[in-house]
């Protein structure tokens, strides 16, 4: 099969339609053979939904695909696949509960037969450097190489265009170089690969050229090793990035959340044992727990909020031993936590915003619940100073909590517990998923409660944000910390080691 | 010797409906549905089994209407959960209180008719080897095919089975629809054999016995196997001490069973190690594509 | 044609959908008895309108709607926490055993206290009964909807050995049954046909959509059932929500079964229910598994009991066709629940192809 013209993808005018809500509007994308062509913008600018209908998840509204300049349809994903597409998803589409040969069978067409596939996927694995073990079960083994899992399975398929969806938002520093050496191994092969990120350096260091998408429309196509990631980031948001105001700490205060020696065991076949992990946050300070999810983030975030408990001393809050109390014994000593997950553990999706408020200020707060009984008007006057404060934009006066947007629900969910003034705050991934705005906006607020003296606790895996807001940094991994350093002496390097930890020799080993 | 031979096909006779019923069962919650409508598939399948034989004259006439009436309460059922994305549980619930209203209703004019039995050899029926064949073929469904593959990804994980291209609600149509058939089955074979006259409510709580059952042998076809022969000797076993005259009241010795179900859940369900690691992950939950 | 979903649920279709579901199941109805070669106007009318033209039949109404209602609204809050207690009907039978074990051990005891012990004794029947699935989930993580169940079969089992042995009546010609109520043994009559027990069991609905709607209780179950981890994150315990759930609708069906061994039926016999405790799931859903609204349900499930009774005197159609009804019933709610939260879109967003 010959090229007809130089391009081997093109995406053009495609517009996608969701209810009142235009995803894409006229998007034009042109990608070469060989070539690593970023796509870029911000949570929510459409990124994900026109690789979706590129990979036949998904039907354009209107526009049409060309591929080696022949008009095509893509009616489904194996429709996809047989064209010589592969994609690695975000949220990876993998099979937890079964091993990595079935997985991979699963998106192979042809005969059924593990064992010669098993075969293929040890070499093919081999020689791109991503060892895999094809009897391993996915639920046992870290995301790194779960992540290898997808591009091992686009791989065996010999794929023409390859794309990627945020691959190294998962990864270790480490583990992203060594991508960047199979994808860079790969476009010298041929082999096209959409690569989409809003971690601007690595697009600079990795990718041939950019299309910049902005709600939903392309605003530029860029040479993006002749831009700043300043310039594209600009590009993005289409404004001037709004930067964290950081005061210096003034000076030591005393400890307000300190874990000692705090360990527990897996409640579960899938999950992580927490191992002796100690840490103190002051009065005044940012402190940063940084690694690659999966490490024991959300084990250790339930051990903190109270939903599940340990022996009483292992957390100890103003003074008190906290560990077997339960989340409301913790919030009226004045703790607020907000989760990792927005709907379903920080907000009940189906309740409206004033019914969320109930959710965690029903211990504390007696305008919400007084004796027994809801006082709907008080938690309709905290949802409104939320609301305000936080500039929560929503369609009518008191939503559901899963018609808000992302950046919006997490902004309500993280005011709900600032709105209290809490002596200790602990959060979980603050502004994953989060746009630009919304994200600058809860993280001065997270420092701005800091220096008002109270603790503020963050656990995350976006670097950037931890150097943009942390006084001292700890690494988590697999269910250990490290100590944390003063953030003037880490670097994204060190990290990136603290975060391997075991993991790393343990790989080496094998 | 001759005493051992009868309690044996006695234990058949009892295992075989709650083994055939489990089995589909078991493939309809490995593709992540769960139908609690099991007893009313079955009653469903008892009343248009003995229909069937009776207005044909021939009892294998009565298998596959059996098998229809089963598959058609499935489709009902899919059409609900799988389409009109209802709630699982009580659509399942709806199910059976359905069943047991309608069989009563079609089987009043039945009532007290003698039924044509199927045709046995030693006291074994050709449903006997088929339950067993069943559950070879099942198990290597599941395990061995690339069919089995799916059904078991579309359980753990409809949302990546749905982004590698599969059609989610398509294959829980089909893994519906197995469960209904073998579900219509098991209830035939009560009209049909066990005890072959129509009685309202004659599958007596089989089919949520064969439910337990799919939870006690953990999703796995050996072990449903051995469960529904544990259940159909400890249900003989009540008849065998009330023969021997046990000094039991009869309704204690009748009971057995139900205790039985109890006892093997909480036995099972108490080990998290086993359960959670062969529990279809999306086990009673709708599937709604994202955009 | 296709199901999208709504960004919020719809108010209106909440409303509308009970009454969607029961005109649909009015035109299933008909057909079933065109099929069966009657009338269905005339059947229909038989069935749902002429019970509520004699004042006896009213009353007869409200009497069976009592124990639906009674256990509807204990199952409405179970559902609500995703708690699936499908075995009121045993809880009902425990509540009764225990009711009735005070004139069957203690005939000649005839004072108020009598019924009041017989209506405590019947609450806590029901709540024993209940807290058996309760405990085997929370401590073992066994299923609730099997053992609940399962528990249906033992403890009817239980009261056919007590009515045909220990406690048979030994002037009841070999009848399985007990000695009859009477006296205070018996609920205080308010009108010829309507008993005590229907004021209470109004009272008790009410007050349990009040709990449902105002209280942190109430809060706290629905946040239980609609996510588990958001209950958790709240600071609530989902082992004690189980038993709670467990223990209010047992409670209430034992109180059923005692007021129904106390009125209707007068004394304890193998069957002392014609299933209430599972059309009573019906019951609940039709309400839209609030309190309030299970009071409806209830009457009009009584209904449907009391026209099943007069299609067959007189049009002799058999009363078996009362269970399809209402199981008919039960699919049309929940088909019709569908559109609260999914409308139903007729194109579907497809490139046309070249």
């Amino acid at each position: 099969m010959k090229a007809k013209g130089e391009y081997l993808l093109e995406a053009l005018n495609i517009v996608k339609v969701f209810g009142t809500l235009r995803a894409n509007d006229d998007v034009t994308l042109k990608v070469k053979p060989g070539e690593i062509h970023a796509f870029l913008g911000e949570n929510g600018a459409g990124k994900s939904t026109l690789v979706k209908m590129i990979y036949g998840a998904l039907q354009p509204t209107a526009g049409e695909f060309r591929w080696m300049g022949e008009k095509i349809v893509v009616p489904n994903p194996a429709a996809a696949r047989k064209l010589g597409i592969g994609m690695v998803f975000q949220h990876f589409s993998l099979f937890e509960a079964l091993t990595v040969a079935e997985n991979i069978a699963l998106a192979m067409p042809g005969p059924f037969d593990l064992g010669v596939l098993s075969e293929k996927i040890a070499r093919v694995s081999k020689d791109y450097g991503l060892p895999l073990e094809p009897t391993a079960t996915v639920a046992d083994l870290s995301v790194g190489e779960r992540q290898r899992i997808e591009i091992v399975r686009c791989l065996l398929q010999e794929p023409k265009l390859l794309i990627m969806d945020e691959p190294t938002a998962v990864l270790t520093p480490q583990e992203a170089d060594q991508l960047f050496k199979v994808l860079a191994r790969l476009a010298g092969e041929g082999c096209a690969v959409i690569y989409i990120s809003h971690r601007l350096e690595e697009v600079k260091r990795l990718c041939h050229s950019a299309t910049i998408l902005r709600h939903g429309k392309v605003v530029a196509h860029v040479d993006p090793t002749k831009e700043t990631a300043a310039s594209l980031a600009k590009l993005m948001v289409g404004g001037d990035i709004h930067v964290v105001h950081t005061p210096r700490k003034v000076t030591d205060g005393k400890v307000r959340l300190k874990l000692d020696a705090l360990s527990l065991h897996a409640d579960g076949p899938f999950a992580v044992e927490l191992k002796n992990i100690s840490l103190d946050v002051k009065a005044g300070e940012v402190v940063a727990i940084a690694g690659v999810a999966g490490n024991g983030q959300g084990e250790l975030f339930d051990a903190i909020s109270g939903e599940r408990h340990t022996k009483a001393g292992m957390l100890v809050m103003d003074g008190k031993p906290s560990g077997n109390e339960g989340v409301s014994a913790r919030r009226r000593l004045g703790g607020a936590f907000v989760p990792e997950e927005r709907l379903g553990h920080g907000a009940v999706p189906g309740f409206k915003l004033s019914d969320n408020i109930v959710l965690t200020r029903h211990a504390s707060d007696t305008d919400v619940v007084k004796s027994g009984f809801l006082q709907k008007n008080g938690a309709a006057n905290v949802s409104e100073r939320v609301i305000k404060d936080f500039d929560v934009r929503k369609g009518k006066p008191d939503p559901e909590a899963r018609a808000l947007s992302g950046g919006n629900l997490q902004k309500f969910v993280v005011g709900r517990e600032l709105d209290r003034k809490p002596g200790i705050l602990v959060v979980n991934q603050p502004t994953w998923g989060v746009d630009a705005g919304a994200a600058a906006t809860i993280r001065q607020a997270l420092v701005d409660l800091s220096r008002k003296g109270s603790a503020v606790l963050v656990i995350s895996q976006d670097l950037d944000e931890i150097f943009e807001i942390a006084d001292r940094i700890a690494v988590i991994s697999r269910g250990q910390m490290s100590e944390a350093f003063p953030a003037s002496q880490m670097t994204a390097e060190k990290i990136g080691l603290l975060m391997a930890g075991e993991h790393e020799v343990h790989t080496h080993a094998a | 010797m001759d005493l051992l031979l009868t309690l044996v096909s006695i234990i058949m006779t009892a295992a075989t409906p709650l083994l055939l019923a489990a089995l589909g069962e078991t493939v309809t919650e490995r593709a992540g549905v769960l139908n609690l409508g099991v007893e009313g598939m079955m009653i469903m399948g008892a009343v248009a089994g003995f229909a069937g034989a009776a207005l044909s004259g021939n009892p294998f006439v009565g298998v596959v209407t059996a098998i229809l009436a089963g598959m058609a309460m499935a489709l009902l059922f899919g059409f609900l959960t799988l389409t009109l994305l209802a709630n699982q549980v009580a659509t399942g619930l709806a199910l059976t209180l359905l069943g047991l209203g309608l069989s009563a209703l079609i089987g009043e004019s039945f009532v007290g008719q003698p039924g044509i039995k199927l045709p046995s050899w030693a006291g074994i029926d050709p449903l006997v080897p088929f339950s067993f064949a069943m559950v070879a073929a099942v198990s290597w469904f599941l395990f061995r095919s690339k069919g089995g593959l799916i059904v078991r990804a579309v359980g753990v994980s409809h949302a990546s089975a749905h982004a590698l291209g599969y059609n989610v609600v398509g294959v829980r149509y089909l893994a519906v629809l197995f469960g209904g058939a073998m579900a219509g089955l098991g209830g035939g074979y009560l009209s049909l054999f066990y005890t072959p006259q129509w009685v309202e409510n004659m599958s007596a709580g089989r089919g949520w016995i064969a439910l337990a059952l799919v939870v006690f042998a953990s999703w796995l076809p050996l072990r449903v196997l051995a469960g529904a022969y544990l259940f159909g000797t400890i249900s003989i076993l009540s008849f065998v001490l009330q023969a021997a005259g046990v000094g039991i009241p009869s309704q204690f010795l009748s009971s057995l069973p139900y205790l039985g179900t109890i006892l093997a859940l909480v036995v099972i369900s108490g080990n998290k190690a086993l359960t959670r690691r062969n529990t279809p992950a999306n086990l009673g939950q709708a599937f709604v594509p994202d955009r | 044609m296709r199901l999208e979903k709504r960004p919020e649920r719809s108010n209106a279709m909440a409303i509308a959908s009970p009454f969607i579901a029961f005109a649909l199941t009015i035109v299933t109805a008909a057909i079933i008895f065109t099929l069966r070669g009657n009338n269905p106007f005339a059947a229909l009318y038989v069935y749902f309108i002429e019970p509520l033209t004699a004042l006896w039949s009213i009353e007869q109404t409200l009497v069976k709607a009592s124990p639906l209602i009674l256990i509807g609204a204990g199952l409405s809050v179970a559902y609500r926490a995703n708690v699936w207690n499908i075995g009121a009907e045993g809880q009902l039978t425990a509540g009764a055993i225990l009711a009735g074990s005070v004139p069957v051990l203690f005939p000649q005891w005839q004072s108020p206290l009598a019924l009041l012990a017989m209506i405590i004794l019947g609450v806590i029947g029901g709540m024993l009964w209940a807290s058996i699935p309760a405990i085997l989930r929370n401590r073992f993580n066994a299923n609730e909807i099997l053992t609940s169940l399962m528990l249906v079969y033992v403890v009817q089992l239980l009261l056919d050995y007590l009515v045909r042995g220990p406690w048979r009546d030994p002037q009841g010609f070999n009848f399985p049954k007990t000695v009859s109520f009477s006296g205070w043994q018996t609920l205080p009559y308010l009108t010829s046909g309507i008993h005590a027990g229907v004021v209470i069991t109004v009272l008790i609905a009410l007050a349990l959509g009040l709990v449902m709607s105002r209280t942190l209780k109430g809060f706290e179950i629905a946040v239980t059932g609609q996510s588990p981890r958001a209950a958790r994150f709240a600071g609530f315990s989902e082992k004690s929500t189980v038993m709670f759930c467990f223990l209010l609708a047992g409670g209430l069906a034992g109180l059923a079964g005692a007021f129904e061994i106390s009125s209707v039926v007068g004394q304890l016999q193998p069957q002392i229910s014609p299933g209430y405790g599972f059309a009573a799931i019906i019951v609940a859903f039709l309400g839209r598994l609030n309190p309030i609204g299970v009071i409806f349900a209830g009457l009009l499930l009584a209904l449907s009991y009391i026209g099943g009774e007069a299609v067959q005197t007189a049009l002799q159609i058999p009363d078996k066709i009362t269970r399809v009804i209402q199981g008919i019933l039960l699919f049309y709610i929940l088909a019709c629940d569908t559109l609260i939260n999914y409308r139903i879109v007729t194109s579907s967003p497809v490139l046309q192809k070249a």
